[in-house]
């Protein structure tokens, strides 16, 4: 090899000729960024590391899910259930027709309390398999319009319940034409249970979306009622039940908060409901339920997260103890070069 | 060495077992092919550009195919320095230029049309239109269009700002100015005002401003020098001549009238065929005649032209087409993915409308007073049905509904984001300091954007030989004069040398390159011409320094102000070589102009008329010169392949030097090196009369001039007296052998073509380590198709029974593929016409896919291409060529992935190619390293894009099971437009470019790694099945629970919609962050970014009062069971993938696992055994 002189030296000549145009060399400017080494945190899964990920989680998950659990547990509810029991069993058969009839709806139920109850205690109704999520209905509706008084002909969106006669109707579209509109009064050893109807809907709502110089117009005058009628003199961002109602539910199963009762209420306490059952729910089988309730940290009253938490802590211990013993039994030694499949002989696992 | 044994040379098949078993075998089957045995072939070898003597001058028909007379209609008429009348009937092109594609007004329409030209994007108007059909209204007009918008946007500005810098360098570029006559003296000019017929004169230095014919320049004989660097790439100069008819006419002071017929404008740079009428002559034009755009003129005072193609129509404009456009193979098998994806989409919108029709049947009676439905308008007189078109009618509107809900099921997006990642990794590939060639200045290049991650699937390397392997880069070695062989001064190294020099003016005149002078032949090349042998090496050298076509130039030396130093340019290395091998012995070439040279011998200056000089030509594979020497003898000296040579040589003389001197040819290209043979003779006068008087003939000739020239240079040499030969050493890039047994061990087949001899093949292939000892040599060399047939089915067989029986000693059936055994198949052109394109690619491709390495020699460039294409129309492996000639661009094209190589051979092989760098050994770090980037990251990028849109549409398609099958969406419309254009866009882009599964060093040490390439271990139909079902459980989860949590309660659809939005962006992103190998900072600013920038979004799109979500956010996130519910979301989602992820990497670890946990954990057992146990090939045996 003894050309190796040879080519050095006409390696070197050639650099020397070739060292003016060297200035504008193409040479890509070494920095770490472009040569892809910046600096990194590289984690790998190693025994200790699964083990305690999975430690940790249950460690967080099982306290939470008892604690939920708890919340869910402390928080007393009264569910009545009334779509049927308030139609005079003579009219059973034709419910729709009840309903839609003039009859008086007054209905009388009786709750009994079974835990103590602290005030506030907030007054829902819920309805069961009421779709306030369809299409139909969510689009249905104008904020322009609800929200001040200039806006009051942006019924374009409002379809069916737009017009009547021409004029616009306020507010319009499908939710604020279903409002509901049973009613409910309470009384407790014969006095009355004075339900608090201010502040039941969302500040923002009031503030922002519905206009203090909008007011009821043309609202159910059609020839089909589908729900309550508004006192015209009342400005929509005080019309409280009708702000509730128009934040669509997200599910088909939903309350919405009708009054809160500002009384603590004790165990074995009888309350007589009288209620106007008015809502016509029965056309698509749909249930409505009074709810009193108290609240928790966590909202209503409901077991669902704490299980969820118990579930996945209590699964994560187990895999922690599984992998622990699948680390003890079989162990592998992490990077050995002798699982590489090109060292690993055939037959040989 | 086993490099230096002669290879025998009769038997047509040779099988090399190893050495105590050749005799054995070779003798049973010479038996049965002996009747195939011939070894030299005359096949048309185009491939040989190694070999290329001269400039391709005024024979040209091998390329350009003119040799007819052209005829009128097929010819443009240039009326030289009439600018008027030659374009009053033609319509040619003025001189300005417009690489700009668009202009002001033309930018929206036509940018946005050849933006429609993809699939995806007319997907994704569809749906935009269809949205804006009131009916099937499910998003504000607004946001419907904008992904849409945003995409064309995006890419608009890009195009845009493109074409100004285009149309600001055709500013430039038009505005240059040049000297054009008018009025009859000579005007500076803007470029883009010359017009065809126009005469130009350009100085020395200057650019040329268009395609033009030379009239007369500065050199008496009318040569020009140009610089083609622009063009071709090849910075040597080329002489290009002005017609001596033209030469003394000075057009500022007569009227000059002259019609030239020249051909169509078209784009073959090296061809050019034209008549002029001159004062009633017709003289004929070629290729060395016309001077190009884009060239400048060097060594030459001035030049006068007359422009012929102007603008567009010059050849470098022609020329200039953008990148090649492939697809890559991962997006190809991505699109059936995106197929399955279709299908899901479509069941799950049946779904949706057919339950949606199951629910309008059942309460088909109290439609028009369910509160929520109400088809009736009550309030209008007709009490028409809002809205409702009937039973059909509204499941199909329910359909397409949901196909616009569920749009984004079909990853749009990716595409996008695929080549933004491809820009980014290209961007890396760039500025690797460790592809860019210092020798050539050159930096790697991205040509093709679209298949970066081909890099790391391929499984065959086709690669050329001289200038790919090797550097092209000729030393002059060793001389066979008279039949003695000079290869001494081994042992002297050069430094030692002072070198041959000249005095030229006070100056000290020495060539630039040095070599290594064999003492011996030194001395006798000093005696003078006294003795027979003295008198043979006086002509030899006297051949090498005037039969070529060599431009000396001189120069100063930098260095030392005393001396000059003699720069040889020329087109073929060889020459070059050949030139300063002559000067170091005493024959310095100091002068050329087309009539004469000057040679300084020994220190005295001799001038030689040339006489003659035929061009190299590949049929006749020889140049030669014909020489008025001082002693008024004319000789004729030629120089040419042995092949060719020895037919011309006349046999009767000197046999014994003949037979010398093939034996030393043997040794010589067996050492790998490459031959030329030389001859001369004397010419009598009549013999040149003869010659010289055929010879004006031809070359005046109009009709097929070339073949005409080739008869007369035939007649000339002949019966030739052989001086002897000489030996150029092809030196081996830097770092081939191991690049070779890199990709050899990565699994990669290296196949080598090359147009060169067998012999010099097999020995480059011993050299770069292509071949071992160990290798049995299956050679096949027939000269017809019967022969062929039973050459491979005697190889066949052999094979088989080679590959059996070391299957069965090594006991290594678990490895893939034929590396088992290594068998080495070396196929000459010759056989390879008889089998490609016949039944019989078949066998040969059974053959090939035996043997661990394939050696065709004396291929033509379209047989490159066959054989690329024989491999990839029969497996579904990927394959790469790489090269640096023209001859290669034909297989970079046809292959997978063509890399060019920007070395000495101009630059169409680089035009031709998707990459181009400047050595073969950066095939390496570009497949290994860049190529097993590229490719796992697009793997895991297209999975997890594919994960992150089904994960979100299936969140919308439970909650529409809850909304009666209506298209209602709770997450806000702005929320699941932005989706993938902020919430989740940035993370995977960004891993997609940055993320790094292996270090380099790791890669690189480790070649096997590249094997989880060729397993498709980052993207194959099992891991997006198991992607889709992890997808499944994610959505469940997200969607579920909250919707338990939540039931029966007070929340409010906007509410919980931006719960699931929150939930599945920090899902979605924390499932890339599992994925994450190397956290850099970057990394880590776009997965935490992207899920703070989405609260961000989220927070403000819920602070507009306009839109029905108006402080949903503050509201819900007050609760504590939001929070819960996004903890549990995030843990439950992920515990099924990390679970198996972790009993994945335990129990089955794949190699990469490995070798990633060997980078952080095994520095301490980094070095000792663990090396030695790396390389199965070399040790098959080990257990």
């Amino acid at each position: 090899m003894s050309n190796n002189t040879a080519s050095s030296s006409a390696g070197a000549n050639g650099s020397a000729d070739s060292a003016a145009p060297r200035r504008n060399s193409k040479r890509p400017k070494y920095s770490r960024f472009t040569q892809q080494e910046l600096p990194a945190c590289k984690p790998i899964l190693t025994p200790r590391w699964v083990i305690s990920a999975f430690m940790l989680v249950s460690i967080i998950f099982v306290p939470i899910g008892i604690a939920s659990l708890f919340a869910s547990r402390d928080v007393v509810e009264i569910v009545d259930r009334s779509e049927t029991a308030c139609i005079p069993a003579q009219n059973r058969s034709d419910k729709v027709g009840y309903i839609q009839s003039s009859a008086d709806k007054t209905c009388n139920r009786t709750l009994r309390v079974t835990k103590r109850m602290k005030q506030p205690i907030y007054v829902y109704y819920q309805l069961d398999n009421f779709y306030q999520n369809h299409q139909r209905c969510v689009k249905s509706r104008s904020d322009e319009q609800l929200r001040s008084r200039s806006g009051e002909n942006e019924t374009s969106s409002c379809e069916p319940e737009d017009v009547i006669n021409g004029t616009a109707i306020v507010p319009c579209g499908l939710i604020a034409w279903s409002l509901f509109n049973d009613t409910y009064s309470f009384s407790h050893n014969n006095q009355q249970l004075q339900v608090n109807k201010k502040g039941i809907s969302w500040k923002s709502d009031r503030d922002h979306k519905f206009g203090k110089d909008v007011f009821p117009k043309n609202f159910q005058n059609g020839s089909l009622k589908g729900g309550a009628i508004l006192n015209t003199s009342i400005p929509l961002s005080d019309q409280e039940d009708l702000i509730v109602w128009m934040r669509t539910a997200a599910l088909p199963t939903f309350r919405k908060l009708y009054g809160k009762i500002e009384q603590d209420l004790l165990p074995n306490d009888e309350i007589l409901v009288t209620l106007e059952n008015n809502y016509n729910t029965y056309s698509f089988n749909g249930k409505k339920k009074l709810v009193l309730s108290t609240t928790s940290w966590l909202g209503g009253k409901n077991d669902f997260l704490g299980i969820a938490y118990l579930i996945v802590g209590g699964l994560c211990f187990f895999l922690a103890m599984c992998f622990t013993v699948v680390y003890l039994v079989k162990p592998r030694r992490l990077g050995d070069p002798s699982y590489l499949s090109w060292n690993r002989t055939p037959g040989g696992r | 060495m086993d490099s230096k044994n002669p290879i025998e040379s009769s038997p047509s098949i040779e099988i090399t077992l190893n050495s105590s078993s050749r005799r054995s075998n070779s003798s049973s089957h010479s038996k049965a092919s002996r009747g195939n045995s011939v070894r030299e072939v005359t096949f048309g070898d185009l491939g040989s550009k190694p070999v290329r003597y001269g400039s391709r001058g005024a024979d040209s028909e091998g390329f350009s195919g003119s040799q007819k007379e052209i005829s009128d209609e097929d010819a443009r008429l240039v009326y030289v320095n009439d600018p008027e009348k030659t374009n009053e009937r033609f319509e040619f092109s003025g001189n300005s230029i417009r690489t700009g594609k668009y202009s002001i007004l033309s930018f929206v329409p036509r940018n946005l049309f050849e933006q429609f030209h993809r699939v995806a994007y007319i997907y994704f108007l569809i749906i935009a239109v269809l949205n804006q059909l009131p009916q099937l209204a499910v998003f504000g007009r607004g946001v419907s269009i904008l992904p849409l918008s945003f995409v064309l946007l995006v890419t608009a500005v890009k195009d845009a700002y493109e074409d100004w810098r285009r149309h600001r360098s055709d500013r430039i570029e038009n505005n240059r100015l040049t000297w054009v006559l008018v009025n009859d003296q000579f005007q500076q000019k803007k470029w883009k005002d010359i017009r065809v017929g126009e005469i130009i004169k350009i100085h020395t230095n200057e650019t040329l401003p268009c395609d033009m014919v030379l009239l007369s320049t500065s050199d008496s004989t009318g040569v020009a020098y140009v610089q083609t660097i622009n063009l071709d790439g090849e910075s040597n100069l080329k002489t290009r001549y002005a017609k001596q008819e033209t030469l003394s006419k000075t057009p500022e002071k007569e009227k000059i009238r002259v019609l030239i017929k020249c051909e169509k404008p078209n784009r073959n740079i090296y061809g050019f065929h034209a008549n002029m009428d001159m004062d009633g002559k017709r003289l004929s034009l070629g290729s060395s005649n016309i001077v190009l755009r884009g060239c400048e003129l060097k060594n030459t005072a001035w030049a006068i032209g007359v422009a012929v193609y102007c603008g567009r129509e010059t050849k470098v404009m022609l020329n200039s087409s953008g990148a090649p456009s492939k697809r890559s193979r991962l997006e190809t098998r991505m699109n059936f993915e995106i197929i399955i994806l279709s299908f899901f989409l479509i069941s799950l919108c049946t779904i949706v409308s057919i339950c949606a029709a199951v629910w309008l049947r059942r309460h088909r009676h109290d439609l028009n007073t369910i509160p929520f439905y109400r088809k009736k308008n009550f309030n209008d007189e007709d009490k028409d049905d809002y809205n409702y078109y009937g039973w059909g009618l509204e499941i199909f509107f329910t359909f397409l509904m949901s196909v616009i809900v569920f749009q984004i099921m079909i990853p749009i997006s990716l595409y996008i984001s695929m080549e933004l990642v491809r820009v980014g990794q290209a961007y890396f590939m760039i500025r690797d300091t460790l592809m860019y060639d210092e020798a050539s200045n050159s930096a790697f290049q991205c040509r093709a954007l679209n298949i970066n991650e081909d890099l790391g699937q391929i499984k065959f390397v086709f690669s050329d030989k001289t200038g790919t392997l090797t550097e092209n880069k000729m030393e002059f070695q060793c001389a066979s004069i008279w039949g003695v062989d000079y290869s001494g001064g081994k042992d002297s190294s050069v430094n030692e040398q002072v070198g041959h020099f000249v005095q030229v003016d006070g100056k000290i005149l020495r060539p630039k390159m040095k070599v290594r002078i064999d003492p011996e032949l030194l001395q006798l090349s000093r005696s003078g011409n006294n003795t027979e042998e003295a008198k043979r090496v006086h002509d030899f050298f006297l051949a090498l320094a005037a039969c070529n076509t060599i431009v000396p130039i001189a120069f100063d030396d930098a260095s030392n102000p005393t001396v000059k130093l003699m720069d040889y340019q020329g087109e073929s290395p060889d020459e070059q070589a050949l030139a300063y091998a002559a000067a170091a012995y005493g024959f310095m070439l100091i002068e050329r102009t087309s009539g004469h040279i000057v040679i300084d011998i020994q220190g005295e200056r001799q001038r030689f008329n040339v006489l003659g000089l035929h061009e190299f030509d590949s049929d006749r594979k020889r140049m030669s010169v014909i020489l008025g020497c001082p002693d008024k003898t004319v000789k004729v000296f030629v120089k040419g392949a042995d092949t060719t040579m020895f037919s011309v040589i006349d046999r009767s003389l000197n046999m014994d030097i003949i037979r010398a001197t093939e034996a030393h040819l043997h040794n010589y290209s067996s050492l790998g090196l490459r031959t030329l043979v030389i001859g001369m003779r004397e010419l009598s006068d009549s013999e040149f009369e003869q010659w010289h008087s055929s010879f004006e003939a031809a070359s005046t000739s109009l009709i097929g001039r070339a073949a005409m020239l080739r008869k007369v240079a035939n007649t000339v040499e002949k019966s030739l007296r052989i001086l002897g030969a000489s030996a150029i050493e092809d030196k081996l890039q830097q770092g081939v052998p191991e690049a070779i047994e890199s990709l050899r061990t990565a699994g990669i087949k290296v196949w080598v073509l090359t147009g060169d001899k067998q012999e010099t093949a097999i020995s480059i292939g011993y050299s770069s380590k292509l071949l071992t000892s160990k290798m049995t040599q299956i050679i096949i060399n027939s000269n017809s198709k019967e022969s062929s047939r039973k050459s491979l089915e005697d190889a066949l067989r052999m094979s088989k029974k080679l590959i059996t029986v070391s299957g069965t000693t090594h006991n290594n059936g678990g490895n893939s593929g034929g590396a088992v055994s290594p068998v080495a198949l070396i196929i000459d052109g010759t056989s390879l016409v008889y089998i490609l394109d016949s039944e019989l690619e078949e066998q040969l491709f059974k053959l090939a896919s035996k043997c661990s390495v394939v050696l065709c020699c004396r291929v033509a460039p379209l047989q490159k291409a066959g054989i690329v294409m024989l491999v990839k129309n029969r497996t579904s492996d990927m394959t790469l060529s790489i090269g640096d000639g023209a001859n290669d661009v034909s297989m970079i094209q046809k292959a997978d992935v063509g890399v060019g190589i920007s070395g000495k051979e101009g630059r169409q092989a680089v035009m031709a190619s998707d990459f181009a760098m400047g050595q073969f050994r950066f095939l390496v770090p570009l497949l290994l390293v860049h190529g097993h980037w590229n490719y796992q990251r697009m793997g895991c990028m297209i999975l997890y894009n594919f994960y992150r849109n089904a994960v979100f549409v299936l969140v919308l398609f439970w909650y529409v099971l809850f909304t009666c099958f209506t298209l209602t969406t709770a997450i806000n419309e702005w929320s699941s437009m932005l989706y993938s254009i902020i919430y989740t866009s940035l993370p995977t882009i960004v891993v997609g470019i940055l993320d790094k599964d292996l270090s380099r060093r790791t890669l690189l040490k480790y070649p096997q790694l590249y094997g989880a390439e060729h397993r498709q271990e980052s993207y194959n139909s099992k891991l997006f099945w198991l992607t889709m079902i992890d997808t499944l459980w994610q959505s469940v989860v997200i969607y579920f629970i909250p919707h338990l949590a939540y039931w029966g309660s007070t929340i409010d659809a906007p509410s919980i919609g931006d719960l699931w939005t929150l939930a599945v962006v920090i899902l979605v992103n924390l499932h890339l962050a599992m994925d994450v190998i190397r956290w850099s900072w970057i990394t880590h600013v776009a997965i935490w970014g992207s899920i703070v920038a989405t609260f961000i979004c989220v927070i403000v799109l819920d602070a507009v009062p306009t839109l029905v979500g108006y402080w949903a956010i503050f509201d819900i996130a007050k609760e504590g069971s939001f929070w819960l519910c996004l903890l549990a979301i995030v843990v439950a989602a992920l515990l099924p993938r990390f679970v198996v992820k972790v009993l994945y990497q335990h129990f089955s670890p794949s190699d990469i696992q490995i070798t990633r946990e060997a980078e952080k954990f095994g520095s301490r057992r980094e070095f000792g055994a663990v090396e030695i146990e790396m390389n199965p090939i070399l040790e098959p045996s080990r257990r």
